[in-house]
């Protein structure tokens, strides 16, 4: 049995992000789906802090301290692209217009909650940036993450027990190990990793599992990249 | 004549007192007014309160107004980074208090203030701590937090063009925060990279109107070792 790594999961993640859609990628493990957009979509990404049709990296030496996303990482502009201000910017999100927002997670419950702003109750400088306003506003919240924590202990979980960041949001969630839907009856698993058996994903995991009739395999798709 | 340009960047800052809410646009370094930050650290003011996305990062700019200890509550959105465990001392320490919010809810929060709408409610945060102890209410079954508006004595503001009347222009995604304030505080202070001759700004290009904005000075580039020390 073999996991994917992070590329491998942004890329099977990526698959899925349909022609014409807008997204906003989460700082972190997401911001990683921008390298395995597929071929042939006008697929547009959105920052919080204003645009609309963001581009790559920009060679070094290029950056420009007006083009950074929110991770405040320099960035460029596609053509097509356009600029709005902060109230707009979460006026977009909040308003349900975004097709798709991926965000990383700690942690993930059966019923869709997420938790992924915050370890400890009382951290005074405990920062939450756009993630509770990404997770209500987006037509579809997708996880990236790893299905297990440093420790070994599950992210898939009843209840979550770090402080939550959005209730019931979650629909879909990719790890390493397999692809799960979040339904009204719970994790449903559609796609697992080759080399692992039900048995092991949900020895792996804190919830109860289901897994789809006709479970697909989890591809690895960083080498078509 | 209607001419908002002042003398001096002292002068621009002039009746900034102790205890005042600034408020002072940008995201990280983008729009962010260094200019007007350096000004206002030599005025000395003390125990302000700050509204801006993040507390700063390293020995510049916004960090600066902390290590110096000038700032007597913050309200953002993110005030990790890496000045973070400084930050949480200090929080610990007592000296300086901060409210937490979702960017969403800071961002319209501001822009409230700016267009005399004294509260909304967002389905921002609901169900989470950060809306502990706040009124609710349902909408077609979709929970929602009452957030208030967030106004200012004063607004520091980074725009790319300006005209005498106080029109701006931005550039790129240093936009961000700055409309918004340039809105939400009494006195709106400016610094902008290039003020042009009247008529200059194409009209449709104009995203804050001159109306919103008190003081204008052009910018000046604050250079790495015009910071000074601090702790």
């Amino acid at each position: 049995m073999k996991p994917l790594t992070r590329e491998a999961i942004a890329a099977r993640l990526a698959q899925d992000i349909s022609d014409g859609w807008h997204v906003n990628l989460g700082i972190g493990m997401p911001e990683q789906v921008a390298n395995f957009l597929p071929e042939g979509r006008d697929i547009l990404l959105h920052s919080e802090n204003g645009i609309l049709g963001m581009g790559p990296t920009p060679p070094e030496g290029q950056e420009d301290e007006t083009l950074v996303n929110a991770g405040k990482k320099p960035i460029t502009m596609l053509k097509g692209a356009s600029i709005f201000d902060h109230a707009l910017s979460f006026g977009l999100v909040r308003g349900g217009h975004l097709q798709l927002c991926v965000l990383g997670a700690y942690q993930v419950a059966e019923n869709g909650d997420i938790a992924n702003w915050s370890r400890e109750d009382n951290d005074p400088i405990a920062s939450v940036g756009g993630a509770m306003d990404l997770a209500v506003g987006a037509q579809r919240i997708w996880v990236m993450m790893q299905h297990n924590d440093k420790s070994g202990a599950p992210r898939l979980l009843e209840s979550c027990t770090y402080p939550l960041t959005g209730v019931g949001c979650v629909k879909r969630i990719y790890t390493d190990l397999a692809v799960i839907d979040v339904t009204p009856e719970g994790f449903l698993v559609t796609e697992i990793v080759d080399g692992m058996t039900p048995e092991e994903l949900q020895e792996r995991s804190g919830a109860k599992l289901r897994f789809a009739e006709g479970v697909g395999r989890l591809h690895d798709f960083t080498a078509a990249a | 004549m209607l001419d908002r340009r002042c003398e001096s960047v002292e002068q621009a800052l002039e009746g900034i007192k102790d205890g005042m809410r600034i408020m002072v646009s940008g995201f990280g370094e983008a729009g962010r007014p260094n200019m007007l930050i350096k000004a206002l650290i030599d005025s000395g003011v003390k125990d302000i309160e700050l509204v801006s996305n993040n507390a700063g990062a390293g020995y510049e700019g916004l960090a600066m107004l902390f290590r110096h200890k000038m700032v007597r509550k913050l309200y953002c959105s993110f005030p990790r980074g890496s000045m973070g465990e400084d930050v949480k001392k200090w929080v610990l320490e007592g000296g300086l208090e901060i409210e937490v919010m979702p960017q969403g809810t800071l961002a319209e929060r501001i822009r409230a203030a700016g267009c005399g709408i004294p509260a909304f409610y967002t389905p921002t945060a609901y169900g989470t701590k950060l809306a502990e102890g706040k009124e609710t209410r349902m909408f077609d079954g979709v929970g929602h937090v009452m957030e208030t508006a967030l106004k200012a004595d004063v607004a520091l503001v980074k725009a790319h063009k300006a005209d005498r009347w106080g029109n701006l222009t931005y550039l790129n995604l240093a936009r961000n925060f700055s409309p918004l304030m340039a809105m939400a505080a009494t006195t709106t202070i400016v610094e902008a990279d290039e003020i042009v001759e009247l008529g200059e700004l194409e009209p449709n290009t104009i995203v804050t109107p001159g109306i919103c904005v008190d003081r204008l000075v052009t910018s000046r580039r604050i250079a790495e070792n015009e910071w000074g020390n601090a702790a």
